[in-house]
């Protein structure tokens, strides 16, 4: 056998698996959506005019949105203090990282039920403390939808960029000091740049993650904040419009492909050291 | 030369490690309480949400197959990945470029897309038996990390060793699982562990592969709070955060934790 067909054979139960079992369905998924009689492009005409359907893509865009700003803020001081911070105290903050990342999302998510609930921790301070009369009503809302999902992301930022600052090596810093740089300066024109490729390939995960995200927004939003994943499960398998479901599909796919194409050009072009 | 931090800056990084870690004490709280609906803090302590966990036997039964998919699928996925991250390292030249890309596809696709889309085709297209689709499934979804992990301890594997043993005689089977395999333990051990976390918490895949009678244990806990919202699910939540610890163990034994940083 040569070594080309031994690479070959080598690949082929992996390719096979990937071909078979997720290129073939998720084609054959897409490509129901320009089936209607009507023409190619009337499911996607349809969706675009549906007042709900853009409601529910529009809402899911901003709470992606959102919570990849607010992990990235909260992701990029934090791991800048972790990588600051002494050896040991360095591993146990890392470990409070990885703790919950390693948690799984419905039991992360199923911690803001009980924390945002009727008898939650917060309407019981406020209650006690005499600030409100009668619980709020806090889930089922776009705010708990969100908050859930950025604790759910933070970690993964926060790990993300402890990586990238660690890699920016101490002597950059030190050379700007040396040359006169202060601190403020050295971080604005040599630390940032460095970090830029690691912030934007923090940002996709995030923003991905949490755009095709299925039981934070099942769970704290409920029928009354569908994001795209919910909404997705519920023309499926609640009222069985699987054309329905293939366009919303359509969607998110073609959303997140584009994002993570454009995002890592980008991460590309601003990379300082690759030049 | 060491900056000193700035207060403010340590203090927001106390108040945010404060907000990633109270949620999972609410938790644990919340399961130890003796009101029958989700509270915290308990008013009184009591094991009793943790007998019932065993007491429905859903659980216990979920519990079961979650492992079994988990660990079964992370096999059959390392059986096939390892192979084609062997030949991707090994024979650079003699494959395209894209394949790498095609082996992560299963992460780039959305997670909920793929589970719809083999929802259509397995179970409904085959009649393909729930318990072998979700097997599938798994094995999918968690291929990147087995591919892309190895892979990434093969590549800094000095082939010339392979090659040293083959040339003294060694059938080539024999030196990739004598020489080879024991090289790059560190990442398959890596990847089977990030596999195995990313199976037994997966749910948008699960979610439309699970039928009447076999499911997983986020499905089932998702089940459960549609109808019942008492303290067992937190007591589960308790018991799953065990799992993570378990893993976070063998992680800092094997391979140290700044491994996740890199």
């Amino acid at each position: 056998m040569s070594p080309r067909q031994r690479a070959w054979v080598l690949s082929a139960p992996a390719l096979l698996l990937v071909i078979v079992f997720l290129g073939l369905p998720v084609l054959s998924t897409l490509a129901t959506t320009f089936g209607d009689p009507k023409g190619p492009f009337h499911q996607y005409a349809a969706f675009f005019d549906s007042k709900l359907r853009m409601r529910v893509l529009w809402r899911t865009l901003e709470v992606a949105l959102v919570t990849t700003a607010v992990s990235l803020f909260v992701g990029f001081v934090t791991a800048w203090v972790v990588s600051k911070a002494p050896a040991r105290i360095k591993s146990l903050l890392i470990i409070a990282a990885v703790f919950p990342l390693l948690t799984g999302v419905v039991v992360r998510s199923f911690a803001w039920l009980v924390i945002l609930g009727k008898n939650g921790i917060v309407n019981e301070t406020l209650l006690r403390l005499h600030l409100i009369s009668e619980p709020l009503n806090m889930l089922y809302t776009q705010f708990s939808v969100t908050i859930a999902m950025i604790y759910l992301f933070v970690p993964l930022m926060i790990l993300t960029l402890v990586g990238v600052l660690e890699g920016i090596p101490q002597d950059l810093t030190d050379a700007a000091a040396s040359l006169g740089a202060k601190p403020a300066a050295a971080f604005r024109q040599v630390v940032l740049p460095m970090a830029v490729p690691g912030l934007i390939v923090g940002s996709v995960l995030v923003f991905t993650g949490s755009f095709t995200s299925y039981a934070t927004p099942q769970l704290l939003g409920g029928e009354r904040q569908m994001m795209m994943g919910t909404f997705l499960y519920q023309r499926a398998m609640v009222t069985f419009d699987w054309v329905g479901a293939s366009t919303i599909a359509a969607v998110m796919v073609v959303v997140t492909l584009v994002t993570v194409l454009i995002m890592s050009k980008l991460a590309q072009r601003l990379n300082p050291v690759a030049g | 030369m060491k900056t000193k931090t700035h207060p403010l800056l340590i203090a927001f990084a106390a108040l945010v490690f404060a907000f990633l870690i109270g949620p999972l004490i609410i938790i644990i709280g919340a399961s130890l309480s003796d009101s029958s609906f989700l509270t915290f803090p308990p008013r009184g302590l009591t094991l009793h949400w943790y007998e019932n966990v065993f007491a429905i036997s859903a659980f216990p039964r979920t519990m079961w197959t979650s492992f079994q998919l988990a660990v079964g699928g992370t096999a059959l996925s390392m059986c096939i990945g390892i192979p084609a991250a062997y030949a991707m390292a090994r024979y650079r030249i003699q494959l395209p470029r894209f394949l790498g890309n095609i082996y992560v596809l299963p992460i780039l696709i959305p997670e909920i897309v793929l589970g719809f889309s083999l929802m259509k085709s397995m179970a409904i297209g085959m009649d393909m038996p729930i318990m072998a689709s979700l097997m599938i499934g798994h094995a999918l979804i968690v291929l990147p990390y087995c591919v892309r992990v190895v892979g990434a301890s093969l590549n800094s594997f000095d082939f010339s060793i392979e090659e040293a043993a083959i040339s003294l005689g060694c059938p080539r089977w024999k030196a990739f699982f004598t020489v080879v395999l024991p090289n790059v333990r560190a990442g398959i051990i890596a990847g089977f562990i990030l596999a195995f976390i990313t199976s037994i918490n997966d749910v948008s895949v699960s979610i439309f592969l699970t039928g009447p009678g076999v499911s997983t244990l986020p499905i089932q806990i998702l089940a459960h709070m549609e109808q019942f919202f008492d303290p067992t699910i937190a007591s589960v939540s308790v018991l799953l955060m065990f799992v993570t610890v378990a893993v976070m163990a063998v992680v800092e034994r094997t391979l140290g934790l700044t491994f996740l940083t890199k």
